[in-house]
């Protein structure tokens, strides 16, 4: 890849790729991750949830819970001092179920214990009666009104409609197809945690893993009752996020608990609970049309894209409008028709995970474009060529890209990289489909290529006021410049921590930079997600150097003396709209990212068992600021997408979770992902700082599908839902 | 009851164990040692592989009294002082540490690769670390460390 050096008074600026500051740290044992927390006299806190998809709560009798040794507290919706609602877009979820829970693994009381152990036991002598009642599981009924109504407005959560050009637009080649996308998890490996400490104040210090400081201490404060000075957040050290930490888990429960006995309380989910505490990817059912002309230009696309958003609504109003508005992918289409729905439903809470909403159409619309190479009789690279937006591109939503869309150069380049070579007769099972297993010397097995593109929307849409905070301090320390930063802006394991410490440098000239705690002392940051934290608050970090430069005037930071510069700067990127409600047009994307995959698989087609042989990748990042984390978070992003490809899905039936641990929901091990030959391309986008483009999202959209699509071409399957099992390879 | 373990060449001992705690549960909350972690507590993630006895095992499928006696060495006890241990500085070189939390398991269980083949081949890196999972890297980075540090 290429990167150039930006010009500038110090080594370790922006497109260099410098060490973590807490990588030492990390790999000592030393960081301090939310589970890690510790506190002298402190509790346990557990979480009794229903075992039922949707019940009434007859009752819940507490009697003997609380007269187990060791037990400080047991507390149900009645010790809920606030709003018992909350919710990120809507609030429609109880802190704790008063009379009605709507999933498998709703919260219904908490138990505070002086060990994790005396928790659970006391947790087992809660009498809950609840009255059984008939789920609503299936997403296209739930949109057609039938079963119960789970929520006063029904059980639609929202519906975006696309009309673009001509409705009526015929065409010579028409294909259709209908597709599934499973559950998918985050399966972040540090567990939901954290530790509250009540405070002399009445107040709580809640020390928690995740994305968004302020939007849970807005959800906390209304539950608690308290003012927002009262509850102050400090983010933990946070093992992995992928979206899965957008939403609340352990934090009202815990302060709840905390202010309850007066104790520090310290809530760990084990793994079983993890599946149950936070929401997934919704599953979705996709259908198709997509009309061409012989030479295999598309004339129009329709679909209809409905996604479970499960018993509560978290960001599934987000994840609708990214399915709608981004549905044909990157290409253009002059008529299109889309209609796209989130339910409510008593299956498992979905809201965002990486490439929310992006991901389920991608896998549909690059199915379709494979089917339309396949009815034109083209070559799948050449149909995606004829079609691939460019910069000027007129999007179903009536916005133009107005900055680089190189779709069509990210195709050639994965067609301009070697392909692996031919197997050899003697194989290292390792390298085999089943691998050690034995189960193929070479026979049976077969290989396939397949290629895919993809768009994400970076940074939050629709008319969002999205904003981060940022304070530069500047002083001098032992006769060097220091700098001193402080955001609310969550470290996930991204590297966010590295990047501020980059632009810091390359705009202040200043070797030591320090990146403080990131808590609520500070102005909101916004959300780590929506690949937008270097775009936001690298773009407020750098507006708050400025501001400090212009404080020094003519100075050298060395000729500051006593002298300290300390600016806070809340920094925007340019706003966007709302969709129209009729039409779905509006300029409501401030950004896109584009990535392409290339996948090259062997397929044992008798067992139907697949190893990914290579997966190459091309993605335009407008700038790297830093390569080595970028290509991180391309191979990281890849390796989710070829999880929900082959292997990765929380199964369901009734409503309820069929494999809540990592025996029975896989994930991609070193075994699984193959060598990656990675193209990154810096087009700059002359709208975002530095010319940078969210890198986070891009690569999990398209590695689903050019994985699936080279598992079809080794054997003809039609596969059109993903993760593809062996039986839809072998037809068994 | 009361266990005593060797932990990093010292010798510890916990009171008022409960004979259910695991031996990651009484390295984390009794003994101040949170490095090694509990991504999933039952032995498929690897976060918190340990040498009990200089080979390596998953701490939390060891009941806490299993160890009694024997020797452990965590995460914590494989630098010498301030100087890392050169898998643990090929990590960080390496970029192969994101959110970090299987990082303790990986260095551990690279650690013994290397002490046990110095110089492995690929097939042999992966077959080594197929049981710790990584949710950030997509593993190229680790592979990457590895090899580092099999030439330092």
């Amino acid at each position: 890849m290429t990167t150039t050096e930006q010009a500038t008074g110090t080594a370790n600026g922006i497109g260099t790729s410098p060490r973590r500051p807490d990588g030492t740290g990390k790999v000592r044992g030393e960081f301090a991750y939310s589970s890690d927390l510790w506190h002298e006299d402190m509790l346990w806190g557990a979480t009794l949830r229903s075992p039922h998809p949707y019940a009434r709560i007859k009752g819940i009798d507490l009697t003997e819970a609380v007269a187990v040794q060791g037990v400080y507290a047991v507390l149900t919706h009645e010790d809920v001092p606030g709003v018992n609602r909350y919710g990120l877009e809507h609030a429609d979820q109880p802190v704790l179920a008063v009379d009605v829970v709507r999933y498998q693994g709703e919260p219904v009381a908490l138990v505070a214990a002086d060990h994790p152990e005396t928790a659970r036991r006391a947790m087992k002598r809660i009498k809950v009666e609840y009255e059984v009642l008939e789920p609503v599981t299936d997403v296209v009924k739930a949109v057609s009104g039938e079963g119960a109504r789970l929520h006063p407005g029904g059980n639609i959560v929202r519906h975006v409609p696309i009309r673009h050009g001509n409705p009526n637009a015929t065409a010579e080649v028409v294909v259709t197809g209908s597709y599934e996308v499973g559950m998918q998890d985050q399966a972040f490996l540090g567990p939901e945690s954290g530790l509250a400490i009540p405070a002399e104040d009445g107040g709580v210090d809640l020390f928690v893993a995740t994305q968004w400081l302020h939007v849970d201490q807005r959800q906390i404060v209304a539950a608690l009752g308290l003012p927002e000075e009262k509850v102050r957040l400090t983010l933990g050290g946070v093992g992995g996020a992928f979206g899965g930490r957008e939403d609340l888990s352990i934090q009202v429960h815990a302060c709840l608990l905390a202010l309850r006995t007066g104790k520090p309380v310290k809530m760990v989910y084990n793994r079983e609970e993890s599946f149950y505490g936070h929401v997934h990817r919704h599953p979705a059912t996709l259908h198709y049309e997509h009309g061409a002309d012989r030479d295999g230009r598309l004339v129009y696309v329709k679909a209809r894209i409905y996604l479970d958003g499960g018993a509560y609504a978290s960001s599934t109003p987000a994840v609708v409008a990214n399915a709608a508005t981004l549905g044909v992918g990157p290409y253009d289409v002059p008529n299109v028709s889309i209609d796209c729905w989130g339910t409510y439903t008593n299956n498992p809470p979905c809201g965002a995970m990486r490439g929310f909403g992006a991901v389920q159409a991608g896998f549909a619309y690059e199915s379709q474009m494979d089917r339309l190479a396949e009815a034109c009789g083209l070559d799948p690279v050449e149909v995606r060529l004829r079609n691939a937006m460019s910069e000027g591109s007129v999007l179903p939503t009536g916005q133009v890209v107005d900055s680089a869309a190189p779709v069509a150069e990210l195709l050639r380049r994965l067609t301009a990289k070697p392909l692996p070579p031919a197997p050899l007769e003697e194989r290292d099972l390792r390298t085999l489909p089943g691998g050690v297993s034995n189960t193929t010397h070479g026979e049976g097995v077969v290989r396939g290529v397949g290629y895919a593109v993809g768009i994400k929307n970076v940074c939050f849409s629709e008319g969002f006021d999205d904003y981060s905070t940022a304070r530069v301090r500047l002083e001098v320390v032992g006769g060097e410049p220091a700098a001193t930063v402080q955001t609310a802006a969550c470290e996930v394991g991204q590297g966010l921590v590295t990047v501020l410490q980059q632009i810091v440098r390359s705009e202040l000239g200043v070797e030591r930079v320090t990146i403080l705690p990131m808590d609520t002392t500070i102005g909101n940051a916004g959300s780590t997600s929506a690949s937008r934290q270097t775009y936001v608050t690298g773009g407020a970090v750098r507006a708050a150097c400025l501001a400090v430069r212009e404080a020094l005037g003519p100075l050298s930071p060395y000729e500051l003396g006593d002298k300290v510069l300390d600016e806070t700067v809340e920094w925007r990127h340019r706003p966007t709209e709302t969709l129209d409600p009729e039409t779905g047009a509006g300029n409501a994307h401030v950004q896109y990212g584009f990535a392409a995959h290339r996948a090259v698989v062997d397929v044992d087609v008798d067992l139907g068992l697949v190893k990914v042989v290579q997966l190459d990748c091309a993605q335009d990042v407008g700038k790297a600021l830093n390569p080595q984390a970028v290509l991180g978070q391309i191979q990281g992003g890849s390796a989710q997408g070829l999880g929900l490809a082959v292997m990765e899905e929380i199964q369901t039936r009734d409503g309820k979770i069929r494999n809540p641990s990592f025996t029975d929901y896989l994930i991609p091990t070193v075994l699984d992902m193959p060598p990656m030959s990675i193209d990154v391309l810096e087009l700059a986008d002359p709208h975002a700082p530095y010319g940078l483009r969210g890198v986070g999202e891009p690569p999990t959209i398209s590695s689903t599908p050019a994985i699936v699509a080279a598992i079809r071409a080794a054997t003809g399957q039609a596969l059109t839902r993903v993760p593809v099992r062996p039986e839809h390879i072998t037809g068994t | 009851m009361r266990l005593n373990v060797t932990v990093n060449g010292e010798a510890k001992q916990a009171d008022d164990v409960w004979e259910g705690e695991s031996l990651l549960y009484v390295l984390r909350e009794r003994l101040g040692l949170p490095g090694s972690k509990n991504a999933c507590e039952q032995g498929e993630c690897g976060s918190c592989t340990v040498y009990l006895d200089d080979v390596p095992a998953c701490s939390c499928l060891v009941a806490a009294g299993q160890a009694e006696g024997r020797e452990v060495r965590t995460v914590e006890g494989l630098a010498d002082g301030e100087r890392l241990d050169p898998v643990q500085q090929s990590f960080v070189d390496a970029g192969a540490v994101q959110c970090g939390f299987c990082t303790p398991g990986l260095v551990v269980a690279a650690h013994d690769l290397l002490n046990r083949v110095p110089d492995p081949s690929d097939e042999e890196i992966r077959e080594a670390l197929a049981g710790n999972l990584c949710r950030c890297t997509g593993y190229e980075k680790i592979l990457d460390a590895v090899r580092m540090a099999s030439t330092r």
